[in-house]
């Protein structure tokens, strides 16, 4: 598989669409199921131009139906001002050379996406696993896409993309049977060409494309190979493009130049929700090359190299004044005394009685747990290169929703669709904390204000400030069981951490589970697993205490309060492979299990952990988790992902924590926020359950909850003490 | 400002740039060579890691006055004629990365390290490869990265780790 997103073709591409846009915009709200028979149909006029483009061929569209658009289009939460997509979420097209270039979306963050949406669409095209090229997250080349996150590329995007690309497949196998007069039942596709096997006759895409101007439109209902068949997906194909990691040659946004770029900086204030008192910027003018701009409470500068442009920011003085703000200290009591302004708050899940069912419980047991506000702190900060040209402003830019960020720029600077595109090269990772457009925009307006291409880079300690936190949370829980150990009450409210993951999956016929949104102090937003993590720390160490109390084996009480297949599956199979019947707890190392399921994915997850005893240091020494989230699309990206979250939740579990007071945050450099490194990495063994036989969810997010609780639940088999607070052993506060 | 002539990956290049500018920033900014990364500026995370003279160098935290008599090796300097070093190579074959940002960093720092020490063992790789952050959690690769470039540069006739 090949990754061109700068190829002439593209380009070329880009500047027709960007043209037909602004020519009809109006045009694109109507859309014709079947291109052949509408020649007045507008939106499959911009199709044709695209096959102009491009040489003809055959371009395969999937107008979803209405399960499949609710997916792509507006989600619950409401993203922008998009009503449900009436056209398509992407594009497959074969050219005149039976070269196969897929269209969507979807982002390359490191989940390996490109690399396993390419497998499948190789898969039902017959056709080698290189001879796919992905064109991703390109504003002006792809479909409109709501972005990349909540592990729904694999359940959504993958279908959509099989649908067509099997689409494909049976048209060119069709174009053959016409071609060659005889009836298209006998023929196969094999290696980019149609192979008729009576008479060995074989004829290649190109040569069935070429001279084509072909329009195929599809519903997401045609037969798909089942898993049991795949012979490209379900296999470990190693990461697409690998090679230009580790020779440096790929471009991540930070590394976009621009004929005639310049470097910007933008003047942060002292504190969260601060005002300007006073500023002298004169120093600016003393920087060769380097110039200001102000544009009211926005004041940047912008120099012919970095180095300048940090000089220059650095000779502005400024003073703030800093509202006073909550800190750290008392976090748990403001966000349950300080609901979010204007939000409602209704029970999730609410059955039976769970005040009658606890009255008459044998154990009672009620707790609360908390977590920090952490950072995502992906390695590359946001970055993004801005430039304005003949209208159009064009930024590249590190983020996971590149419409998302079109949508802002827009709004920034009064622009139509037409005159901004969004490119987004694969970038260094966000875990959730890139959907915004902070960069893109500041490069936008220094770059505007200047007439020439910019650059933004944040610094680490502005990516640590100014970009979004995970949200803090306290999860309150009162449960109760009877003598033989059922389930009878079930109390979870979590004030401000999120609803994700929030469900119990054990039986219980009595709960009230709410998540209260609070007003919180810093800013907030999505991260890998959302509350996922939050909400299953306090639900599985809850889990391990009534365990305890009700004197039974952790794996056996989980079992008899759960009748769920999927989840009793990974929970044995991590249980099995860990040895956990045979596990010993001393005073110095013990061992904890915890399960879950989140988004389509099913896990389990031991630890055994080692606390020294002199220092109390916390070491995990192993870890098994057990995973299921239906057919498996690529094993060996899966392992990655899932040895990855394990390695990262160990970050969260153990030491990750902002510290922060009266608008400031006060720990914003690697030398203080303490992330997982080397040393910290335990043994770790995947096992994967493949379920050929149900439909493949996503793997980036849920494989990260298991992992706090199993090490929580092994720190009490250790010390008797029950950890409640993540981070259980941090090191800075 | 000053003119330099740096020694960058066996050629001559020629940079003005202040005496107290960081050698990442002349690399990326001015130099276009990219494949050396910005994750910290503090020398915390090891992405801008590049070799001088040979040792692994916080690039961040190096004024370029102090390697203007110096080799310096960037990541973009390692393959040679198409052919891959075994680090390289080592990684590409453990899939030891995911987004792939501090994996210049990671084949820079385990090459200096295969030059000291031909078969470090585990300790000695954690040891020395712990000032380098992957925040996407793929040490149990590199860590077998690591150990497969060491097999691969005693097998390879190339070597490519000089």
């Amino acid at each position: 598989m090949t990754v061109a997103p700068f190829d002439p073709l593209t380009r070329q591409l880009a500047a027709s669409r960007s043209d037909a846009n602004s020519r009809s915009h109006a045009d694109l709200s109507s859309v014709s199921p079947d291109e052949h028979c509408s020649p007045a149909e507008t939106r499959s006029l911009d199709r044709r131009d695209f096959l102009k483009l491009v040489g003809g061929g055959l371009l395969i569209c999937l107008v979803p139906h209405t399960a499949l658009s609710q997916e792509s289009g507006r989600g619950g939460r409401g993203w922008g001002d998009h009503e449900l997509p009436k056209d398509v979420s992407a594009w497959i097209h074969i050219d005149a050379d039976g070269k196969i270039k897929v269209f969507t979306g979807k982002v390359e963050v490191g989940q390996n996406i490109r690399t396993s949406l390419a497998q499948q669409v190789a898969e039902e095209l017959r056709v080698p696993f290189d001879s796919v090229t992905m064109i991703m997250g390109d504003t002006d080349l792809v479909p409109w896409d709501m972005g990349t996150f909540g592990s729904r590329t694999t359940p959504t995007m993958g279908p959509q993309l099989r649908s067509m690309a099997a689409a494909a497949r049976e048209t060119l196998i069709d174009m053959a049977a016409k071609r060659w007069n005889i009836d298209k039942a006998s023929l196969t596709c094999d290696d980019c060409k149609i192979v008729d096997p009576k008479t060995s006759r074989t004829i290649s895409f190109g040569e069935l494309t070429k001279g084509e101007k072909l329009v195929k439109t599809v519903t997401g209902e045609e037969r798909l190979t089942p898993p049991a068949q795949w012979k490209i997906a379900g296999t470990p194909v190693p990461k697409a493009e690998g090679r230009e990691f580790v020779t440096g040659k790929h471009k991540f946004p930070s590394d976009i130049t621009r004929p005639g770029m310049m470097y910007g900086a933008v003047l942060r204030p002292e504190g969260f929700s601060a005002t300007l008192s006073l500023i002298d910027t004169t120093g600016v003018g003393r920087v060769p090359g380097a110039k200001l701009v102000q544009d009211g409470d926005f004041i940047g500068v912008v120099a012919p190299d970095a180095y300048s442009a940090v000089k220059a920011l650095a000779s502005i003085e400024s003073r703030w004044k800093v509202p006073e703000q909550p800190s750290n200290e008392g976090l748990f009591e403001y966000l349950k005394a300080n609901p979010e302004p204007g939000s409602k708050s209704e029970p999730q899940h609410l059955a039976g009685n769970v005040a009658e069912a606890l009255a008459s419980a044998d154990i009672k047991l009620e707790d609360r747990y908390t977590v920090e506000y952490i950072a995502h702190a992906p390695l590359e900060p946001r970055a993004a290169v801005a430039e304005w040209a003949d209208g159009k402003l064009t930024v590249w830019t590190g983020t996971q929703r590149p419409f998302g960020v079109r949508d802002e720029l827009m709004q920034a600077f009064h622009l139509a669709e037409s005159q901004v595109r969004v490119i987004q090269p694969d970038m260094g990772s966000g875990y959730g904390g890139k959907h915004s457009g902070e960069a893109a925009v500041e490069a936008a307006r220094l770059a505007k204000a200047i007439a020439k291409p910019v650059k933004v880079v944040w610094t680490r300690e502005e990516e640590f400030t100014w970009a979004y936190l995970r949200p803090a949370g306290l999860i309150e829980i009162r449960a109760g069981v009877k003598k033989d150990g059922t389930l009878v009450a079930w109390e979870h409210h979590n004030y401000n951490s999120g609803p994700a993951g929030i469900g119990t999956s054990y039986n219980v016929p009595n709960q009230l589970i709410q998540y209260h949104p609070s007003k919180s102090p810093l800013r907030q937003g999505s991260y890998r697993g959302l509350a996922s993590t939050a909400n299953h720390f306090a639900r599985e160490s809850h889990m391990d205490a009534l365990s305890h109390a009700a004197n039974m084996d952790p794996v056996e009480f989980r079992l008899k309060n759960l009748t769920d297949p999927r989840l009793r599956a990974v929970l044995q199979a991590a249980a099995e492979k860990f040895g956990w019947t045979s596990a010993k707890s001393t005073a110095a190392s013990g061992s904890g299990i915890a399960c879950g399921f989140d988004k389509g994915g099913y896990v389990a997850t031991c630890a055994e952990v080692a606390i020294d005893p002199g220092t109390k240091k916390v070491r995990i020494r192993r870890v098994v988790q057990a995973w299921e989230c239906g057919a498996i699309i690529n094993p060996d990206g899966l392992k990655n992902q899932l040895s990855g979250a394990i390695v990262q939740g160990i970050g969260g579990a153990l030491f990750e924590k902002i510290l922060f007071s009266n608008g400031r945050i006060e720990n914003p450099h690697f030398a203080q926020f303490r992330l997982p490194r080397f040393s910290d990495t335990p043994q770790i063994e995947i096992v994967l359950l493949d379920r050929k036989d149900l439909p493949s969810a996503g793997a980036g997010e849920t494989g990260l909850v298991g992992l706090a609780p199993a090490v929580g639940n092994a720190i009490f088999a250790v010390t008797g003490n029950r950890p409640k607070s993540m981070p259980m052993a941090p090191e800075n506060s | 400002m000053p003119d330099y002539v740096l020694n960058v990956n066996g050629a001559r290049l020629k940079v003005t740039a202040p005496e107290d500018e960081n050698l990442l920033s002349v690399l990326r900014n001015r130099l276009d060579l990219t494949g050396t990364k910005y994750g910290c500026g503090e020398g915390q995370c090891g992405a801008c890691t590049v070799l001088v003279d040979g040792n692994p160098t916080r690039s961040c935290s190096m004024p370029v006055a102090g390697v203007a008599q110096s080799k310096i090796t960037t990541i973009e300097g390692l393959e040679q004629h198409g052919v891959l070093t075994p680090v390289q190579q080592a990684f590409l074959d453990e899939g030891a990365f995911q987004c792939g940002y501090c994996t210049s960093g990671m084949i820079m720092s385990a090459t200096a390290l295969l030059r000291d020490t031909h078969r470090p063992t585990n300790d000695q790789i954690l040891a020395y490869m712990n000032a380098n952050v992957c925040r996407c959690g793929t040490y149990p690769r590199i860590l077998a990265a690591v150990k497969r470039a060491a097999q691969l540069s005693s097998t390879s006739a190339a070597g490519g780790v000089k």
